[in-house]
């Protein structure tokens, strides 16, 4: 807010200085920017706009004109849960490493390799995420039987490896795991500009007290980028709730609403459908896929507002 | 002001596009004559299961016929119904013939208002039954322990049932894994439809693209379904025939014998099957109603039949003449011959083809 404060006053002074006329060069700038903010708000509504005029059928339509003879709401829920799920999955095995990552990038390792590794990362984000889906079905999904068999044998007891295991691989905990994969570059790197900026003064100080490096992150560190890393975590999230490709290929999907990460009975995301059921669907069930596209929109801005507001909390504080 | 000017340009952009088009037009036609070869440009889209097989047809005869460009969009079944009625394609290719539903089929009529609607079969394919069970080279299955291993009842290899089809067989305790496809699909659709009408009492699901049972494996595509059947052991599928692979198929049940799903078995069901009378009103319409309790011998009947779906008028010459020759094409045996090399499907019976042919032979320019 300050800045913006000081920004403004900057731009009143130079208007000042100018004999009171706004140079040519602000004016051109300042019309760009507007009709650049007004054209990304414009795309918005308009998306918002096709998703509720092409979805409104559906909602209204009854259970026997819907694909699956199911109600609109009963149509949408698994597809919704498996979405959450799966990207639920995602952020609890990134966030954690995208952390470990950044710490390791900024505060431990030496200079050099922390410049490749970093740049290593980064480069996870250049993978386009259908070859993500080919790695999860022909390496990491065959790779994963064994452990979900191992998972089920001794882990069983727990709901989420009731099993029975799957016996290609190509279950929700594979997925999610994908998707992890998939959204660690975009949190490892937020964290890590965050993390890089912690006030030298603050880290030289902490180990100044004998603090250990530990200590040092601990105290000084993480609570300093905590509010970046929240954001990258939603931004993320972000991402994988509304990955397509990946999952499409890799779950094996059968509509069950059920918390089993290892079997393959497993609910399908609101992406994943659409871009599986699209092609054969015509007429009511093309409408009943936008209305889905229009709920994940939603899930979408919840986890964005969401984000924001742990944020504007943070930052208060 | 500006208005009129902008209407003196219209119109005379309008002007020179009708005289280019007429010169291109009487080009062509002397072309025609003297080459017998066709020119134009038509578009068809439709089914994802003819894909490979308009591909090939579309090489070969562009190869042949160098004025023509012939443009197939694999958009799936129903959205190649959709835009054939809204007028966008030439000619669309089906999984489904036109439904009473939603007035599907009255629609098509009215798109080709000045004549009249064709729908004949151009593409079978045989769906095979595809396992993967370490060991087990043979194996054959009637149909009601097909469906008892699909929705789930079954659930491991040495079951009594899969014993009493397979005497002799050594079968392993494997827990079976049937795969399915996840997107909605032409080939589910014909295997889910076999299954209701051949064993009801075990198969009460309502027939359509999307897999009926919850909580089997899901694959997408077919090549997805092959891939899923190859990594998991004791998986068994269903997929177009000539996709399987490596992988070993079952022989079905049919009569007193076990079927496999050769091409010729796969036209021959179809050749014995009635018309379905509702749905084939017209005289160029030709609709089959499939016998899948058939219990002849030699015939397969897990097939997957596919349509073109085409009008006897258009609008102008070139066009026309450039649908008839392609649709001939696309259904004499020299067609029928590459589609079954390039794309696996089973090629029509000669009496599919004189009942075919004449359909295809009506169009004309209107």
């Amino acid at each position: 807010m300050s800045q913006v404060d000081t920004t403004t006053n900057a731009g009143q002074l130079l208007a000042a200085a100018s004999g009171g006329r706004r140079r040519l060069g602000d004016r051109v700038f300042s019309r760009t920017a507007v009709v650049a903010a007004v054209t990304i708000l414009a795309l918005l509504a308009g998306v918002a706009i096709f998703l509720v005029s092409e979805g409104f059928p559906a909602f209204t339509a009854s259970a026997s004109e819907l694909p699956g003879g199911k109600t609109f709401l009963d149509y949408v829920a698994p597809l919704a849960f498996g979405t959450v799920l799966a990207s639920a999955i995602a952020a609890v095995v990134a966030v954690p490493l995208a952390i470990a990552a950044a710490l390791f990038i900024t505060h431990i390792a030496p200079p050099r390799i922390a410049g490749t590794l970093g740049y290593l990362v980064d480069l996870l984000a250049a993978i386009p995420s259908i070859i993500y889906g080919l790695w999860g079905i022909f390496v990491l999904g065959p790779a994963a039987v064994p452990v979900l068999k191992w998972l089920e044998e001794k882990l069983g007891w727990i709901p989420l490896f009731e099993g029975p295991a799957s016996a290609t691989g190509r279950t929700m905990l594979v997925a999610g795991i994908v998707l992890a994969v998939m959204i660690l570059p975009i949190v490892s790197a937020i964290a890590r500009e965050a993390f890089a900026q912690t006030p030298r003064k603050l880290t030289e100080g902490a180990q100044a007290l004998g603090a250990t490096r530990w200590e040092m992150i601990r105290m000084t560190v993480l609570p300093f980028g905590k509010s970046s890393v929240i954001s990258g975590a939603m931004l993320g999230l972000g991402r994988a709730l509304g990955e397509t490709m990946a999952v499409t290929i890799i779950l094996s999907v059968s509509g069950a609403v059920s918390f089993n990460l290892i079997s393959q009975a497993n609910p399908s995301t609101i992406a994943a459908n659409i871009a599986l059921d699209f092609p054969e669907s015509s007429g009511l069930a093309i409408n009943a896929l936008i209305a889905t596209g229009l709920v994940l929109f939603a899930i979408t801005l919840v986890t964005n507002m969401a984000a924001r507001a742990v944020i504007a909390r943070q930052n208060h504080e | 002001m500006t208005s009129s000017k902008w209407f003196v340009v219209l119109s005379a952009a309008v002007t020179l596009a009708i005289a280019l088009a007429a010169c291109g037009s009487s080009g062509d036609t002397t072309g025609s004559s003297g080459g017998g070869s066709v020119s134009g440009e038509i578009a068809g889209a439709g089914s994802t299961a003819q894909q490979a097989a308009q591909e090939a047809w579309i090489a070969e005869f562009e190869n042949e016929n160098s004025g023509v460009t012939i443009s197939y969009d694999p958009v799936g079944s129903g959205g190649g119904r959709e835009q054939f009625i809204a007028g966008g394609t030439a000619y669309a290719g089906s999984d489904a013939a036109l439904s009473t539903e939603e007035g599907e089929l009255e629609k098509a009529e009215k798109r080709c208002a000045t004549g009249q609607l064709i729908e004949v079969p151009n593409y079978i394919s045989p769906i095979a039954i595809i396992y993967n069970l370490p060991g087990v080279e043979e194996l054959q299955l009637d149909p009601e322990t097909l469906a008892k291993i699909f929705n789930q009842e079954i659930t491991s290899w040495n079951d009594k049932a899969i014993a009493a089809d397979n005497p002799g067989a050594e079968l392993p305790e494997t827990r079976i894994t049937p795969v399915n496809r996840s997107d909605e699909s032409g080939t589910t659709q014909n295997f889910t439809e076999y299954l209701s009408e051949v064993v009801p009492s075990v198969w009460g699901y309502e027939v359509s693209g999307d897999w009926p049972v919850k909580g089997g494996e899901a694959a997408s595509g077919t090549s997805g379904v092959v891939e899923a059947v190859a990594a998991g052991e004791g998986a068994i599928g269903y997929a177009d025939a000539s996709q399987a692979g490596e992988l070993g198929i079952a022989k079905i049940k049919v009569g007193k014998e076990y079927a496999e799903p050769t091409p010729e078995a796969a036209a021959k069901v179809l050749e014995e099957s009635p018309l379905d009378k509702e749905l084939s009103p017209g005289k160029y319409t030709i609709a089959y109603k499939l016998d899948r309790k058939t219990e002849s011998q030699g015939t397969y009947p897990i097939v997957l039949t596919s349509y073109l779906i085409a009008c006897t008028k258009y609008d102008s010459a070139d066009e026309a003449s450039a649908v008839k020759a392609y649709l001939e094409y696309v259904v004499s045996p020299e067609g029928q011959k590459l589609a079954a090399e390039q794309a696996g499907s089973a090629p029509l019976s000669p009496v599919l083809t004189s009942k075919v042919t004449p359909a295809i032979e009506a169009i004309e320019a209107g």
